[in-house]
């Protein structure tokens, strides 16, 4: 442990802790707009810019190392004047349609521009024009909100390993795109949107409904895969309109584009909500109860087993289980049934 | 007659530009003419390739010796050369109205020469030229005669300092790197010049190619470096020849690669191209840049001195720093200390240009006041103007008026100004430069330049450049300085590299010492220069204009009439000041106001 | 075209060059970097096609589209925008009737380009054609240079 002193608090932090790292354990707000403890540190926002005694010029707070003994300052006059300049200036290079954006109430760059009171930029001038590109069933992409944090580049690369997406041109017309501005061509696992601190990325499947605030919160794990990935139900009017993850769970808030993107089964009219039960050969399927479904599994079984013996049952389980439950689905076969013949469909 | 004659042609850019390719043949071809009757000087010229000596302004320079006596030629082309030889080399008689004037001594004897001693004087892609002026010796020295450590005392005793700009002190940046454990370190030599108006690193190169190398050598031992690395501007396609030659050279004789001077010491050098981004120049960039990234500088720390290319401790110097060390080595700490101010040790290559009769590269003991380069070694104003400033520093500097004309030029005195040392260039304005036409430039170069990364520089430059570009257009408005005072300072306290960090320099400066102009700019919608055409009135002077037709051909919104043979008229409702006919006009009738 | 380009490949990733190397290489090849030579490096690299992009639309060397027979380049250095580099710049384009925005003549013949500053500052302004320095230039000189490029 290293022991520094930040606004005047003495503070205690592990050994190869970055400033900011030290500060938000000490419960010190610093603001950033282009950082993720999940991925390396970027310093491009210059919005956690803090003084420390003894170096001539602000620094970023999650680039530079804390070290015993130094003494930080993370606000004062003159850095709270640098971070409402660089706010200003990302608002005047952006369509400001809050009113109207997907993004608002849940926006990193709405919540600075509340918090340093900023009405009207003092600097008006060139905004970068980007139409919306959407040619694709998952991802909405307005980059003339995009504030170039550079998140979702650093997600693709540092934890997809994919690189779908990276920078293009310099200076004030950089832009995020896919390789020779091409649609994007992926496979669409929207980590990217669920990193933007902006309205720059979002789904297609978003737009319109309730935006994120006001909506009913449900924790709850992932079917698709063992993973067993935590994720936060968004619902609205009994309707699931929108899945994320938190980063404090074990899968660290990422998903995949099915737990990210393939809610709308929950509330499809096909999806099946009762037992069904053929009661004739050739007839049709019918709705049943639980319990004239599981008798008559029970009967049909039983009666197999007395007539060609248990190994004529097998068990197929499902990988959108969960380990518990497919443990207990062996244990059935197994000891209920008495056969081997178990098997687990991600198997072919 | 036994007589040896050498003849020297300046190759330098400057020099091939003038045509010096063209005199180097007429040379070979005149004396071969010439040989056929006199066979015994055929076999005694010697035709040089010589670097730049500095005197760009002058070329083609051709130096002719007879018998150890040598006459220098200024603006010589290739229709010149049969009688130089027919007259200088076989009549002995130097043609005495092409030989250069004392002005041409006065811009040389004013300085003090070390990284530029031998420009001029050998064959930069011959070796044993390098060997005959005591290449290699300092590396020798180094290696065979001195430990790592006590090379690195030696620099820092001589109290060399990075000339690429920050002016950091090199011995210890030497030290900081070697004291990391590391498997690799990496020495980096920064030939990406890319400040307008900075040419000194190009020259060097073309002109000195081994003494770059062979600084290399002696950094790379004294931390401990096994690979080096030139990343030098693909714009500078003569200096990268060069380069590429020295290095094969160096190889064959065993002064790169394995096991040098018979020690246990390997080092080799690559070269790697930059691709045009002048961001690069800036050390994390750079490495970013020879790791095959984009360009984007990475905060420090970590310094690359401990953690550089590809994460190990790494070296970066520029061109004229590493040139530095092999007199450094040879002659010692104190000799090099005894030259140049206070805090700035030994000389600065200067590319000094601009509204100036003497333009070219010179070099001077650091703390030589600002007036004895502009008027002594520059010979003064171009055209007897007025001079009214001069600007130092690249888009990194700033503008210091006639008020500092004493100041001392070394890191702390162009600072004190608001200023800075930069790479060295110097560009001289007279009275007819506009102050905001100056800032708006280096704004519109920075803001071309800007990586994007971070945002007060990718915006922020943007938003300067539009309040400058304004008020160059007489659309200012009263509280425009104050914005820009406000916005440059936040950029150059809250940028990430020191492209964005020094980029407000040239607008802080102008508005310091220069802000009648602006005010004039916004409140009169007058530019004092006369450069902003926004700003102007033209029109034509009925008693100078002879009714050629120029004007009205160049004007492309039709705004001239006139008759053939009769004055003209410029209709001031449809004029939108483009300035085209005031370059056309060649009886200076187009005035402007 | 695949045999130049795992030519350039042996040349220059199987020596641990850098992907900047390896378009410096396809543009003195191809003149310009085509889509599919940065598909066919990125299949063969396993390195995102986005990453070639980001160092081709970084730097100002690469080249999208092909360019023309001959590239002026016109320095764009302090002292050459003193001495009145705009002017020659605005004369070009009128020569060349290439209208702002667009660099290449529409018969392939001329590039217009600029540079920041070559470096021959002592011989200001500066015009490049195909490499080869014209210093002390004016609009009328540019003009009668470029006639000569023309036939």
């Amino acid at each position: 442990m290293i022991s520094l002193t930040i606004d005047e608090k003495k503070i205690e932090a592990p050994e190869g802790a970055t400033v900011l790292e030290a500060a938000r354990l000490a419960k010190i707000d610093i603001p950033t707009l282009c950082h993720d403890p999940r991925m390396k540190p970027h310093g491009a926002c210059r919005l956690c810019i803090v003084d420390i005694a003894g170096l001539p010029r602000p620094v970023t707070s999650c680039t530079t190392p804390a070290t015993d003994g130094m003494v930080v300052t993370t606000t004062n006059p003159r850095l709270e004047r640098l971070r409402k300049t660089t706010v200003e200036l990302l608002l005047s290079d952006h369509p400001n349609d809050c009113m109207v954006c997907i993004k608002a109430g849940d926006c990193t760059l709405q919540n600075l521009a509340y918090k340093y009171a900023i009405r009207e930029s003092r600097f008006k001038g060139a905004v970068r024009q980007h139409n919306r590109v959407d040619n694709n069933p998952f991802i909405m992409r307005e980059q003339d909100k995009c504030v170039l944090c550079g998140l979702c580049v650093r997600v693709c690369d540092e934890v997809q390993g994919v690189g779908a997406i990276g920078y293009a041109n310099r200076g004030f017309e950089s832009d995020i795109c896919p390789p020779f501005k091409n649609e994007l061509n992926c496979e669409f696992c929207g980590q990217c949107v669920s990193v933007c601190p902006t309205g720059a990325l979002s789904a297609k499947m978003w737009a319109g409904q309730p935006r994120l605030e006001g909506m009913e919160n449900t924790e709850t794990t992932c079917t698709y895969c063992g993973c067993g990935c935590n994720i936060t139900l968004h619902s609205h009017a009994n309707k699931v309109v929108r899945v994320s993850s938190r980063s404090d769970n074990h899968n660290r808030g990422w998903l995949c584009v099915k737990g990210r993107f393939g809610y709308e089964f929950i509330n499809s009219k096909d999806r099946l909500t009762t037992p069904l039960i053929r009661r004739e050969k050739g007839g049709k399927l019918e709705p049943a109860t639980w319990d004239e479904a599981l008798d008559l599994v029970v009967a049909k079984m039983s009666a197999i087993k007395e007539q060609h013996g248990a190994d004529a049952i097998g068990g197929l389980a499902s990988a959108r289980c969960t380990n518990e439950e497919n443990y207990l689905f062996q244990k059935l076969m197994r000891v209920g049934i008495g056969t081997n013949n178990v098997d687990h469909c991600a198997r072919y | 007659m036994n007589s040896e004659i050498i003849v020297n042609v300046c190759m330098g850019t400057g020099g091939i530009a003038a045509g010096a390719e063209m005199v180097m043949t007429a040379f070979k071809e005149e004396f071969e003419a010439a040989g056929v009757k006199n066979a015994r000087i055929e076999e005694r010229c010697r035709l040089h390739k010589v670097g730049c000596r500095g005197f760009c302004a002058r070329d083609v320079l051709v130096d002719i010796n007879v018998d150890g006596e040598v006459s220098t030629y200024q603006y010589i082309q290739p229709e010149m050369v049969k009688r130089l030889i027919q007259d200088h080399v076989i009549g002995k008689q130097p043609v005495t109205e092409w030989l250069v004037g004392d002005d041409y001594h006065v811009f040389h004897d004013n300085q003090t020469k070390i990284v530029l001693a031998d420009l001029g004087k050998i064959n930069p892609e011959s070796i044993d030229d390098y060997l005959g002026v005591g290449g290699y010796t300092a590396a020798k020295k180094a290696l065979t005669t001195m430990t790592p450590a006590e090379v690195i005392v030696t620099v820092k005793n001589s109290g060399l300092r990075g000339r690429g700009g920050g002016g950091f002190p090199t011995g210890l940046k030497w030290s900081l790197c070697a004291a990391n454990e590391a498997d690799q370190r990496y020495v980096i030599c920064n030939a990406d010049e890319g400040d307008p108006g900075a040419f000194m690193d190009r020259s060097v190169v073309e002109g000195n190619p081994h003494a770059v190398i062979e600084g290399m050598i002696v950094t790379a031992y004294a931390i401990g470096a096994s690979i080096g690395y030139v990343y030098i501007r693909a714009e500078y396609p003569l200096a990268v020849d060069r380069l590429r030659i020295a290095i094969a050279a160096a190889r064959e004789r065993g002064y790169l690669g394995k096991k040098l001077f018979g020690g246990q010491f390997d080092f080799d050098v690559k070269i790697k191209l930059g691709a045009g981004a002048f961001v690069c120049g800036e050390e994390t960039a750079l490495i970013a840049s020879i790791e095959g990234e984009r360009g984007m500088p990475r905060a420090k720390p970590p310094f690359p001195a401990n953690k550089g290319l590809w994460g190990k401790p790494t070296i970066i110097n520029n061109v004229e720093t590493l040139a530095n060390i092999p007199p450094i080595i040879n002659k010692g700490a104190e000799w090099f200390a005894s030259i140049g101010s206070e805090k700035s040790k030994g000389t600065k290559v200067i590319a000094l240009t601009g509204k100036i009769r003497n333009t070219g590269l010179i070099e001077i003991p650091m703390g030589m006041p600002l007036n004895d380069i502009i008027f002594k070694i520059g010979g003064g104003i171009e055209g007897d103007k007025l001079f009214k400033a001069v600007q130092t520093g690249g888009p990194s500097g700033g503008c210091i008026p006639q008020q500092y004309i004493d100041l001392p030029v070394d890191y702390e005195g162009l600072k004190s100004v608001g200023s800075m040392m930069g790479s060295g260039g110097m560009v001289v304005l007279d009275e007819t430069d506009c102050m905001v036409n100056i800032a708006k430039f280096f704004l519109q170069f920075t803001q071309d330049e800007s990586c994007g990364k971070c945002v007060p520089c990718r915006i922020g430059t943007k938003r300067l450049l539009e309040i400058l570009t304004r008020i160059t257009e007489g659309k200012g408005k009263k509280g425009d300085i104050e914005l820009l005072q406000e916005l440059a300072e936040d950029v150059r306290d809250s940028s990430l590299c020191g492209l964005g960090m020094s980029a407000p320099n040239p607008v802080l400066s102008t508005i310091k010492y220069f802000r009648h102009e602006y005010e004039a700019h916004i409140n009169q919608k007058k530019c004092p220069a006369k450069v902003c055409n926004k700003l102007l009135t033209f029109f034509i002077r009925q008693d100078m204009c002879v009714g050629c037709g120029m004007c009205l051909k160049a004007c492309s919104v039709n705004a001239i009439t006139g008759e053939k043979k009769q004055p003209h008229h410029i209709d001031n409702t449809l004029c939108i000041q483009c300035g085209s006919c005031f370059d056309v006009c060649k009886f200076s009738a187009v005035i402007k106001d | 075209m695949e045999e130049a380009l795992e030519g350039i490949y042996q040349k220059t990733v199987a020596h641990g060059d850098n992907i900047i190397t390896v378009l410096q290489e396809i543009q003195n090849t191809f003149g310009y970097v085509q889509e599919e030579s940065v598909h066919w490096f990125s299949a063969r690299t396993n390195i995102p096609a986005s990453k070639f992009y980001g160092v081709i639309t970084f730097y100002s060397q690469f080249h999208l589209t092909p360019r023309g027979k001959n590239i002026i380049t016109v320095c764009s250095g302090t002292v050459c925008h003193v001495k009145g580099a705009s002017r020659i710049i605005s004369r070009l384009r009128d020569d060349l009737k290439l209208p702002e925005g667009t660099a290449t003549t529409k018969d392939m013949m001329f590039t217009l380009e600029n540079v920041n500053c070559v470096g021959a500052c002592s011989i200001a302004p500066v015009v490049l054609v195909n490499n080869k320095v014209y210093g002390k230039m004016n609009p009328e000189k540019i003009s009668k240079t470029l006639k000569t490029y023309k036939e």
